[in-house]
């Protein structure tokens, strides 16, 4: 007799958690303390950002000049830069921008790094010319390409997204690229085109959703370059608009008071830094779980 | 010999691929290079005077054919602000960023190497941990901000080395040192963090193989056995992650010579950017890329002869 499947069978609660699932991230975090730690660091910054306009104690563009250079404690926790305005209302509204400008660039760079690297990879008679401009765009150091692109844009904030979309996205292609080549081999995929699935289907049901976790692991690295890369151009100078409260931004303001006001570039700095190591110690740790070569080593 | 002829020629085609971004971010990129040049206040004569100068009348075509001809001969153009040849400019500011690459690159190999063997040799010590926990702080701070903090404890408050600026060779080895012991370490402490991760954990590796076992069988001293015949092997793979320092430490020299006040190409470069000079922005980014190009093709070439089973 047939076996009868039922519904509730075929539901996916009762199988394995596959990466579809909510859960199925939670549980993998779980396995891995530094994963863990990361996770929550960025979470708690997530939501710092998110709060900024409830929990600063002041407007972070408040000039208020009789306060200037005040050192860090009483009224103000972080002390106040030449301008009388509260460093501490800068970082928080500076998170914001700093999470804006690295989640913005890893949407783009993930979507256009997966086109591309979906079609490399798929499609071998491309994959050489395609492979050539990424490499071209890969050769220059990330920031001086930053610069250029900076240089020929303008200093705005949505061109320093840009600008660092085009460095990273050929990473990401890369990544993809390299998944696709292994599944595209498997018999997952043959079974699928015998049944006469077309490339499209292939690509985006098929092979796209089992090259999910190397995208995972490259857009946590790719988040925690871009914060870093806008530090840096900020600090240049060449980043987002000095009137814009950004982590480099005040930070560049802080370099000339240097000697006499070093909290002005102290606390952008160490926010630079917990906010890069929650997102390697995540991206570390996810790529361990993920990399099942890794993981039969530590076994 | 033929695979090291063959990557050679896989250059050229990279090579072209990077001028041609160049090309495209600078004459393609919306906007009037000539406008910009400029800035806001100038009269629509000046511009078009400047547009005329610049060649940007001729049609797109012909500019990408001229443009390409010249950077093939080296000819890089003029400074508009500086009125010498783009080339002239980069060699005045070579020697400073040069001396405070190789210094930054001799530092974070020769600290990243020593803390990834300690930290292997005492794995799950506390040597170890300590060397893990600095190191997960060294990739994620800025460099730019590790300078300002540098500069903070060892100029301003200890007194120990001059705050900024910076001593050309010639006026002797000790006072041109003395100038750059900072600025490279900031450079090179994040560098040094990244190739001490690897080299321990290449080492775990190693140490794990049967031959060092039979080193040890046979009564050899640790240390023979951890540097002649661990360390041999665990560097091989550390040795490419030399051509990916390169470009961190040349990249971060742009932020670190503004830092310290050191008058290098990064400095040149983001003078260069506020000053809208477009000729010397071109040249120092294709010189850059190359230099970058050359460096990996070398780091390759090495790989290859340090490890014959790596193809090409």
């Amino acid at each position: 007799m047939a076996e009868v499947v039922t519904k509730k069978q075929l539901s996916p609660r009762t199988g394995p958690l596959s990466p579809a699932h909510s859960w199925y991230w939670i549980k993998l975090l779980g396995k891995n303390k530094g994963a863990l730690a990361g996770a929550i660091m960025f979470t708690l910054l997530l939501l710092l950002a998110l709060a900024a306009p409830l929990i600063s104690p002041f407007d972070p563009g408040d000039i208020q000049p009789e306060r200037r250079l005040t050192p860090p404690g009483g009224e103000h926790l972080f002390g106040t830069d030449g301008f009388g305005r509260d460093i501490l209302s800068r970082i928080l509204y500076g998170a914001r921008i700093s999470l804006f400008v690295g989640s913005s660039t890893v949407a783009i760079t993930t979507i256009a790094g997966v086109i591309l690297g979906l079609v490399a990879g798929y499609y071998r008679r491309l994959d050489n010319i395609m492979m050539r401009v990424l490499d071209g765009l890969m050769a220059f150091p990330a920031i001086i390409l930053q610069i250029a692109i900076m240089a020929a844009l303008g200093a705005r904030l949505s061109n320093v997204i840009l600008a660092l979309a085009i460095v990273y996205a050929p990473r990401m292609a890369r990544v993809v690229r390299s998944a696709v080549l292994v599944q595209r081999e498997q018999q997952y995929v043959e079974a699928a085109r015998s049944i006469g699935a077309s490339d499209l289907r292939i690509a985006m049901v098929h092979i796209l959703p089992n090259c999910i976790a190397p995208v995972i692991v490259q857009s946590t690295m790719i988040f925690a370059y871009s914060i870093l890369a806008e530090a840096s151009l900020s600090f240049l100078g060449v980043g987002v608009p000095p009137e814009i409260p950004s982590w480099g931004t005040t930070l560049n303001e802080g370099r000339v008071l240097m000697w006499r006001a070093p909290w002005i570039s102290i606390f952008p700095g160490m926010a630079i830094t917990l906010c890069v190591l929650a997102l390697n110690m995540l991206g570390d740790g996810l790529r361990d779980i993920l990399d099942p070569k890794i993981r039969k080593k530590k076994n | 010999m033929t695979a090291i002829i063959k990557r050679f020629v896989a250059v050229i085609p990279v090579m072209l691929i990077v001028a041609a971004v160049v090309f495209i971010i600078m004459h393609v990129a919306p906007g009037d290079p000539a406008a910009n040049i400029l800035g806001d206040d100038a009269t629509p004569e000046a511009i078009a005077r400047l547009r005329e100068e610049m060649g940007l009348n001729k049609p797109l075509a012909q500019q990408t054919v001229e443009w390409f001809a010249r950077v093939l001969r080296g000819d890089l153009g003029q400074s508009i602000f500086l009125h010498i040849s783009v080339n002239k400019a980069i060699y005045q500011h070579l020697q400073a960023t040069l001396m405070l690459t190789v210094l930054s690159m001799f530092l974070s190999i020769t600290i990243g190497i020593l803390a990834g063997v300690i930290a292997a040799v005492q794995h799950n010590r506390f040597l170890d941990q300590l060397v893990m926990l600095l190191t997960s702080f060294g990739v994620a701070v800025p460099n730019f901000w590790l300078g300002l903090m540098l500069m903070l404890i060892f100029a301003l408050t200890l007194q120990l080395l001059p705050p900024t600026g910076y001593v050309p060779l010639k006026e002797g080895v000790l006072p041109h040192l003395r100038y750059l012991v900072l600025p490279s370490l900031a450079l090179a402490l994040g560098q040094a963090a990244a190739i001490a991760r690897m080299t321990r954990a290449n080492m775990l590796e190693v140490l794990q193989n049967d031959y060092i076992r039979t080193a040890r069988s046979k009564g050899l001293v640790e240390r023979v056995v951890i540097f002649k015949h661990a360390l041999k092997n665990a560097l091989i793979p550390t040795i490419t992650v030399i051509g990916l320092t390169f470009a961190n430490v040349m990249g971060g020299a742009v932020v670190t010579e503004q830092i310290f006040n050191i008058p290098g190409i990064g400095r040149l470069l983001i003078t260069s950017v506020a000053r809208r000079d477009y000729p010397v922005i071109e040249g120092i980014v294709l010189y850059i890329a190359a230099a970058y190009v050359i460096i990996n093709l070398l780091v390759d070439i090495i790989y290859k002869y340090l490890d014959p089973r790596i193809k090409l």
